[in-house]
């Protein structure tokens, strides 16, 4: 009759009868009992899918690692990291990946420089100032950029912005750190521009009532008051959006020019990381000196977004903002 | 200026600052407004531009057509082919996963060490990038698991990639299941996972199918992690098993723009492919903001 009565309720040594006679299905493994054992098996199968995550993550670090780890027979570690000299299908071959390196930091800090700014300035519009109706335009219009294919970007890169740079600075060739840089800011913007609005948004709203009411104008409230409590989460931002912009390879790979030089300006051609990796894979022999310096090219990407995803967490964690008690 | 030259002449000083500020506010807000229309603007101008560049290359014959003439002529129909393969197929490996793991996580787990380490782990996948999947896939998928360059390893590749954003969908869209639905199963006698299966699965699925929409966009328009695991610049068949190589809408502009041996005469083709993929990849992501927008409301 009633299906939810269980064994703990009527005990199973004097109630078995009589619940088998009320309801014949509770103990057949057909009811309730059967969904019961039903419920630990699939408990166990969601256990493992959700686990996979963590396993797949460790997998990644194992096989970049076991792929990675050969080239150091080759080349010990310090000369590997600040050789100067990238010619890996040289005869002898030298992996100085310092170059590589330099390219990737100076992209990143100067993209940054642009996307940080720029970012979080639309977030403050878009949250503090902007009226409904323009800001159900502008959050949908950040979430498309984040949206665009990286090859597209890279594309319009090398057909638009090249040619354009070219001409303006009169420059040997378009594609070059300061293209990359631009490019990988406009990609970078809606990671800082999201996250940050969130920030400000979660500030609570006596805090800017108060200012207001304490004769401070909206500009003096965003300044004083709405940055300083967000500013954990707009630092989160920031360093997720550099974590995106040194991974970021179809941009760097077809805009920053390619050439493995230590850059001396921001229009020198360079090749970072990402685009060293996809562009010579296919040619690298498999297993050999080449194949094994790109998957260490690989593991240290790995390292550097997992440290700044890492740091990210922390102060989102740290500083989390709860009501206005932790100000 | 008046305030601070009248300074201790009474009333007029505070209201001199007053205008002051206000004029320093107006000033501020101009470059915030500046700033936000700067990106719209720089997205209005890459999209116009490939519309305005593209749409002449776009016919029923590019869409419909294989290359020819080594790539110099004819269409993209096997690009589109294998985009559509790849993306959905990694849809489908991501949305069965990651709605598994957003259940547990949301629904099962108790919050902990187990549950910090998988969160941990989730995170930290979606921070990966791209290119670094496609190294996993090449040593795992393609080399350990010896499934070859194949749309499998691509399916494969681009699923473990997409994965965060549907687990993160999907437990989104699991908490937003009110409570009362879960009690009133359970005190109907429905046992966890038929309450979870028959009431709150049900009641989450336009979340989650959102979280799914939104992975296709971002597995279509994927290169780096396919271009060692999956696609080639020409095959000239359609791919007929799991174990075929494919071409692919975002390898193809890549290798036509860059790579290529004849990018000049490409580039109407380029630019085509281009016009495609982002009118697939800002078409299925609008729908999922729009869509998402209905169920907020």
């Amino acid at each position: 009759m009633f299906p939810f009565i269980s064994s703990r309720i009527i005990a199973p040594e004097k109630g078995e009868a009589a619940v088998r006679a009320r309801c014949p299905d509770i103990l057949t493994g057909k009811g309730f009992l059967g969904s019961r054992k039903k419920d630990v098996v699939v408990r166990l199968l969601l256990f493992a899918t959700a686990l996979l995550s963590l396993l797949i993550l460790a997998a990644i670090l194992i096989f970049l690692f076991v792929e990675g780890a050969p080239i150091l027979k080759r080349v010990s570690v310090g000369a590997f990291l600040f050789g100067k000299e990238w010619y890996p299908t040289f005869e002898p071959p030298s992996f100085g990946i310092f170059p590589l390196l330099a390219a990737s930091v100076g992209v990143t800090v100067l993209s940054t420089l642009i996307s940080a700014p720029l970012g979080v300035m639309t977030a403050i519009y878009i949250a503090e100032i902007a009226a409904p109706w323009v800001r159900n335009i502008l959050k949908p219009a950040v979430e498309l950029i984040a949206a665009l294919p990286s090859v597209v970007i890279g594309f319009f890169g090398m057909v638009v912005v090249a040619p354009f740079l070219q001409e303006t600075f009169d420059l040997p060739t378009g594609l070059n750190l300061f293209n990359a840089s631009l490019m990988l800011a406009f990609m970078s913007i809606p990671t800082i521009c999201t996250i940050s609005e969130d920030a400000i948004r979660s500030v609570p709203g006596d805090l800017r009532e108060g200012s207001l009411a304490l004769g401070a104008t909206h500009l003096e409230t965003i300044l004083r008051v709405v940055i300083p409590a967000s500013l954990s989460g707009i630092s989160t931002a920031a360093i997720l959006g550099i974590s995106r912009s040194i991974g970021e390879t179809m941009v760097v790979l077809m805009v920053a020019g390619g050439a493995a030089l230590i850059p001396e300006s921001v229009f020198d051609p360079v090749r970072p990381i990402p685009a060293s990796i996809a562009a010579e894979m296919a040619e690298a022999p498999f297993r050999g000196d080449h194949y094994h310096a790109l998957f260490a090219l690989g593991v240290i990407l790995f390292l550097f977004t997992m440290i700044f995803n890492m740091i990210a967490a922390y102060i989102a964690g740290k500083h989390k903002q709860v009501g206005a008690a932790t100000l | 200026m008046d305030g601070l030259k009248r300074g201790g002449f009474g009333d007029d000083a505070p209201r001199g600052r007053a205008r002051f500020r206000a004029w320093k506010q107006g000033l501020a807000f101009t470059a915030l407004r500046f700033a936000a229309l700067i990106n719209c603007l720089a997205l209005a101008v890459i999209v116009c531009f490939l519309f305005a560049n593209g749409w002449k290359a776009i016919s029923w014959s590019f869409i419909t057509q294989p290359p020819v003439n080594s790539m110099t002529q004819g269409g993209i129909f096997p690009c589109i082919v294998g985009t559509f393969l790849l993306s959905l197929g990694a849809m489908a490996v991501a949305l069965a996963l990651g709605t598994a793991s957003a259940i547990y996580l949301h629904e099962y787990a108790r919050p902990g060490l187990l549950v910090k380490a998988i969160k941990f782990g989730v995170n930290n996948l979606a921070g990966i990038p791209s290119i670094v999947f496609g190294l996993f896939g090449l040593a795992f998928f393609v080399t350990w698991f010896k499934f070859g360059v194949s749309l499998l390893s691509g399916i494969l590749t681009l699923g473990i990639l997409i994965l965060p954003i549907l687990i993160g969908s999907a437990e989104e869209a699991l908490a937003a299941v009110p409570q009362s639905y879960r009690e009133a199963s359970l005190a109907l006698g429905a046992s966890r996972w038929q309450t979870i299966y028959g009431v709150v699965l049900p009641a989450a699925a336009p979340g989650i199918l959102t979280g799914a929409i939104l992975g296709v966009g971002r597995a279509a328009g994927e290169t780096a992690a396919i271009m060692f695991t999956a696609a080639v610049y020409f095959i000239p068949h359609l791919p007929g098993s799991l174990f075929d190589q494919v071409m692919a809408l975002p390898y193809h502009i890549y290798v036509l723009a860059s790579a290529g041996t004849q990018i000049d005469l490409t580039r109407p083709i380029q630019y085509g492919t281009a016009l495609v993929l982002i009118v697939l990849v800002l078409g299925t992501n609008l729908a999922a903001i729009l869509y998402r927008a209905k169920l907020r409301r």
